[in-house]
């Protein structure tokens, strides 16, 4: 639930940036907001500067899904170290083929690896990084393996570094499910629904031995 | 002294400190009892090693502590962790470095066979890179099993035709995915 002091900020930032917008999905704990991606920079500015919301917390992305009419939106948490309260800030991005927001690295530093986490991880773009490169995956990674349409198990992608290929002959071969994240399904006995490991005997056609 | 030919077996006070035996046995006898590892620690099986290595659970007691933290200086690879593809080419370029004769140890689930990490980041098994001599199950591995595997890798060498390894052509151990 939103404590007097949320609402209360909330509804003095709403009042005063008129440019924004409360969250349309109604925030469970803190004050968060939509904000238009050319105007998103200004804010942060505004935040910082003015009402002292000093460091970010985090940087996250959500994919909404393949059809979805925006398929990516992105969400800074930040931190005011003074009143100990929290603001989410929500941008959508533009394009679901390339999506792309605007950087926060100008106003928070502290942005700069999370933001790279998430270019990396969902292929988010963000304008304005100072070095906008892949911090998890290795730089020749094709893919961005967070995204809704990328299994889970990952899929065939040849090995980046020589050396090793020449002495191990390995690539990169998706996993084999079977004793792995378990995952709960609605069944009608409690033998059926207990939690276990993807049979997905397709993944395990590379084994030679 | 007459009696000295008829007797078989050492006797300490006739011979002195001689001792026959075959070469092979003397090599994997002394090999098999300094076996210096060094602690490839990935994630949380890297605790238990340190733990393992410490005065309560202490790996001393089986003649292989000296734990080096520098591939040039150790003779065995104890794997604890989880091995990423990111990292598997930092891994295989260590083991390149180490000195023969040197035994790897994959030690815990992850290490392994990937563990609970079917994922697309994960390598499935360190022996795709490495050849394994020793698997440790567990997640993580107690100590007391990471020192049974640690036996077992004592025998292992001690079975070894160390005189034919000796030679300059060393065989390069085969992968298990190959």
């Amino acid at each position: 639930m939103m404590t007097e002091k949320d609402l209360e900020l909330q509804n003095a930032l709403l009042a005063k940036y008129d440019y924004v917008k409360a969250r349309s999905v109604r925030s469970a704990d803190h004050a968060s907001f939509d904000v238009p991606a050319d105007r998103l920079v200004e804010f942060a500015t505004q935040l910082r500067d003015v009402e002292g919301f000093a460091a970010v917390q985090d940087c996250e992305a959500i994919d909404w899904g393949v059809g979805a009419g925006t398929r990516f939106s992105v969400i800074w948490h930040i931190c005011n170290h003074t009143t100990h309260l929290y603001i989410r800030l929500c941008c959508d991005a533009a394009d679901n083929e390339h999506p792309s927001v605007p950087s926060l690295c100008g106003v928070w530093s502290g942005c700069n690896w999370i933001e790279r986490e998430q270019f990396d991880l969902m292929g988010v773009n963000f304008v304005g990084h100072p070095d906008m490169r892949r911090i998890m995956m290795w730089d020749e990674y094709p893919y961005h393996p967070l995204r809704k349409d990328f299994p889970l198990a990952g899929v065939d992608v040849p090995y980046y570094d020589e050396d090793t290929v020449a002495q191990a002959s390995i690539k990169v071969q998706p996993a084999p499910q079977n004793g792995g994240p378990f995952v709960a399904t609605a069944g009608t006995t409690k033998r059926s629904s207990e939690p276990c490991g993807l049979d997905q005997e397709w993944t395990e056609g590379h084994r030679k031995n | 002294m007459s009696q000295l030919s008829k007797e078989i077996a050492y006797n300490g006070k006739q011979e002195g400190s001689v001792v026959v035996t075959k070469l092979d046995a003397a090599l994997d006898w002394v090999r098999s009892h300094s076996v210096w590892p060094m602690p490839m620690g990935l994630a949380c099986c890297a605790i238990e090693f340190m733990s393992a290595s410490c005065s309560r659970f202490d790996i001393s007691r089986f003649g292989m502590e000296v734990t080096r933290f520098s591939p040039r200086q150790a003779d065995c690879m104890i794997v604890s962790g989880t091995v990423t593809y990111k990292m598997a080419q930092a891994v295989r370029r260590i083991y390149d470095q180490m000195a023969e004769p040197k035994w790897v140890v994959a030690m815990g689930a992850c290490a392994a066979t990937g563990g609970m990490f079917r994922t697309y980041s994960t390598l499935q098994g360190v022996d795709r890179i490495l050849p394994v001599d020793v698997y440790i199950s567990g997640c993580p591995v107690r100590p007391e099993a990471l020192f049974d595997g640690l036996m077992a890798l004592q025998e292992m060498i001690a079975r070894e035709p160390a005189l034919k390894l000796l030679k300059r052509d060393r065989p390069v151990k085969p992968l298990y995915f190959s």
